[in-house]
């Protein structure tokens, strides 16, 4: 089975249609890119495939649950992290781990040991007690991502988890990405930065509320005859008939 | 002729403990595009608030057409368009509302700097009389810059504009700041897309509240300390893995298809024949200009 699987998924906000049947499937331990300029229906599509927004009409799973009727189960199953918000400022980098691990549910015995091995995989042993806003953006994001899948999910969403972070940090977060791929997670992110696009096995651009291109970025490059994928999501992108 | 001038500049917060911003000078020519390029944190909104008069350094100077940041903030405020990163508008006002508002308080009308901002106002007519607070992400960014501009300001200081913005969407506003300079405005703005700097006239480099390099796009990319070669190999993950156990290896960062490699000695060949005994026999290599995310990491790196 696949991690996610939908077919002609759609929402509509009164006369609006922000996703406009979606068929697509994700497969396990893919890196999946989910592309799209502002106001193409990416956060949207995004939201119901999270569970935080029931379809209009269409179907689907996620980490094998039903979209239209399993969104607990959803939620439960799946890791989640956004650029614009993780973690909580006012907590300290240890309270923050056990904090989110107390929410998916993780006995406090066992998420005591995990939580002291991802400080220490993280060299965060001697910043645990500290608050998470005294932590560069990079630490944060990658003490995000981490937190994010400490639940063991099959499937994780990152929403622009690189926005605004240095060029290094960018790419050791990639790494992360990389490693937790091999270990068989799921990833479906979404990114601005096309040289990222790069490094996702397959690729979704979304145009006004229909994925208008699917599949690896060698694939994109030949059929779009472009040299990269910033020049695809460009020949794409620029299609594009509705505003934001 | 330069119109900003910063000197020795030093911020810090939280009582000296964040150091913001450390011996920072540079000079921005009238007429000028000029992009500060650097990630979050790297004291970007501290430098544009302090040339902006709306924050007083610790140490240090600077002047805006001639006037002190510090003594002459009234004038500088009159010839400024600020745009902060944060969307600063008021989201009650409505499109036109809000336009009239700032050239009011500028006193100034829309129709005497309308052909400065007749572009941008085109695609905003449609929706002149929706409240700001619910225009979409890219609408707010060309309110704002509408705003910004609207009592014609000698120096236009961009904090962000593109962040979060998707690629087309921000080409599109570097063409609109391409027309604004034409018209004479100097223009200081900071992204933390290294892409974007190749649309400066010049940049400086900024991380940590230290200027890493300043030039322009050209001068900065002219010269890496070695020589940068990109690599690619059927399994790219595996091909990382292998580089990086090279012994003279400088640095390998994945850059989109391929991965960039500079080598201690540069000697590329020793390189080809360690990855043939690590079992990658498809690698496909080529020497490449730096580009400015190249330059970026070699000099981050040098800092630490």
């Amino acid at each position: 089975m696949n991690a996610i699987e939908v077919k002609d998924l759609t929402k509509t906000f009164g006369a609006f249609t922000a996703v406009d049947h979606i068929t697509f499937d994700v497969k396990k331990g893919e890196i999946f890119g989910f592309l799209g300029a502002n106001g193409a229906g990416k956060t949207t599509a995004m939201r119901m495939l999270c569970g935080l927004l029931l379809p209009s009409s269409g179907s689907g799973t996620v980490a094998g649950y039903d979209i239209a009727t399993q969104s607990e189960d959803i939620k439960k199953n799946i890791g989640y992290m956004s650029q614009k918000f993780s973690l909580y400022n006012d907590l300290t980098v240890r309270e923050n781990i056990r904090f989110y691990g107390g929410l998916y549910d993780i006995p406090s015995k066992e998420l005591k040991l995990k939580s002291e091995a991802l400080l220490e995989r993280l060299g965060l042993t001697a910043y645990a007690n500290k608050l998470l806003s005294s932590l560069p953006l990079g630490w944060k994001q990658k003490l995000a991502f981490s937190v994010a899948i400490q639940h063991k999910p099959s499937i994780v969403f990152l929403d622009e988890p690189t926005g605004g972070v240095d060029p290094i940090t960018r790419r050791q977060f990639w790494d992360m990405i990389y490693e937790a791929s091999n270990d068989g997670l799921t990833v479906f992110a979404t990114t601005h930065y096309m040289d990222e696009a790069e490094y996702c096995h397959r690729v979704s651009i979304m145009v006004d509320g229909q994925i208008a291109a699917l599949d690896t970025p060698t694939a994109l490059k030949e059929k779009y005859e472009s040299k990269n994928m910033d020049e695809v999501f460009r020949k794409l992108a620029r299609k594009a008939v509705r505003g934001e | 002729m330069a119109i900003v001038e910063v000197k020795n500049i030093y911020k810090s917060y939280d009582k000296g403990k964040v150091k913001a911003l450390q011996d920072i000078s540079l000079s921005v020519d009238k007429g000028e595009l000029y992009g500060l390029i650097g990630p979050d944190g790297a004291g970007k909104t501290t430098l544009i608030r302090i040339i902006a008069s709306l924050l007083i350094a610790d140490s240090g100077s600077a002047t805006l057409a001639g006037f002190d940041v510090v003594t002459d903030y009234l004038q500088i405020r009159s010839i400024i368009g600020y745009m902060p990163g944060k969307f600063s508008l008021y989201q009650d006002l409505s499109v036109e509302e809000n336009l009239q508002f700032f050239a009011t308080v500028f006193n100034t009308t829309i129709k005497e700097n309308f052909e400065l901002i007749k572009d941008l106002y085109v695609q905003l007519e449609p929706f002149k009389s929706r409240r700001a607070g619910k225009l979409s992400g890219g609408m707010k960014q060309k309110l704002a810059l509408c705003c910004a501009l609207i009592h014609e300001p000698k120096v236009l200081l961009l904090d962000e504009p593109t962040t979060g913005v998707d690629p087309v969407s921000r080409k599109e506003f570097w063409e609109m700041l391409i027309k604004l300079k034409a018209k004479g405005i100097t223009i200081i703005v900071s992204t933390p897309y290294m892409d974007e700097a190749a649309m400066c006239d010049r940049i400086s480099l900024i991380q940590n509240g230290k200027i890493l390099e300043t030039g322009t796009p050209a001068a900065v990319t002219k010269y890496a300390a070695h020589k940068i070669y990109a690599v690619k190999a059927e399994s790219m993950y595996e091909l990382m893995k292998s580089i990086r156990l090279y012994p003279s290896l400088h640095s390998c960062y994945a850059f989109g298809d391929s991965h960039h490699v500079q080598l201690e000695d540069d000697d590329i060949a020793g390189l080809t024949g360690f990855l043939e005994q690590q079992g990658i026999n498809d690698t496909q290599i080529k020497e490449i200009a730096p580009g400015i995310e190249d330059i970026f990491m070699e000099k981050m790196n040098l800092a630490v």
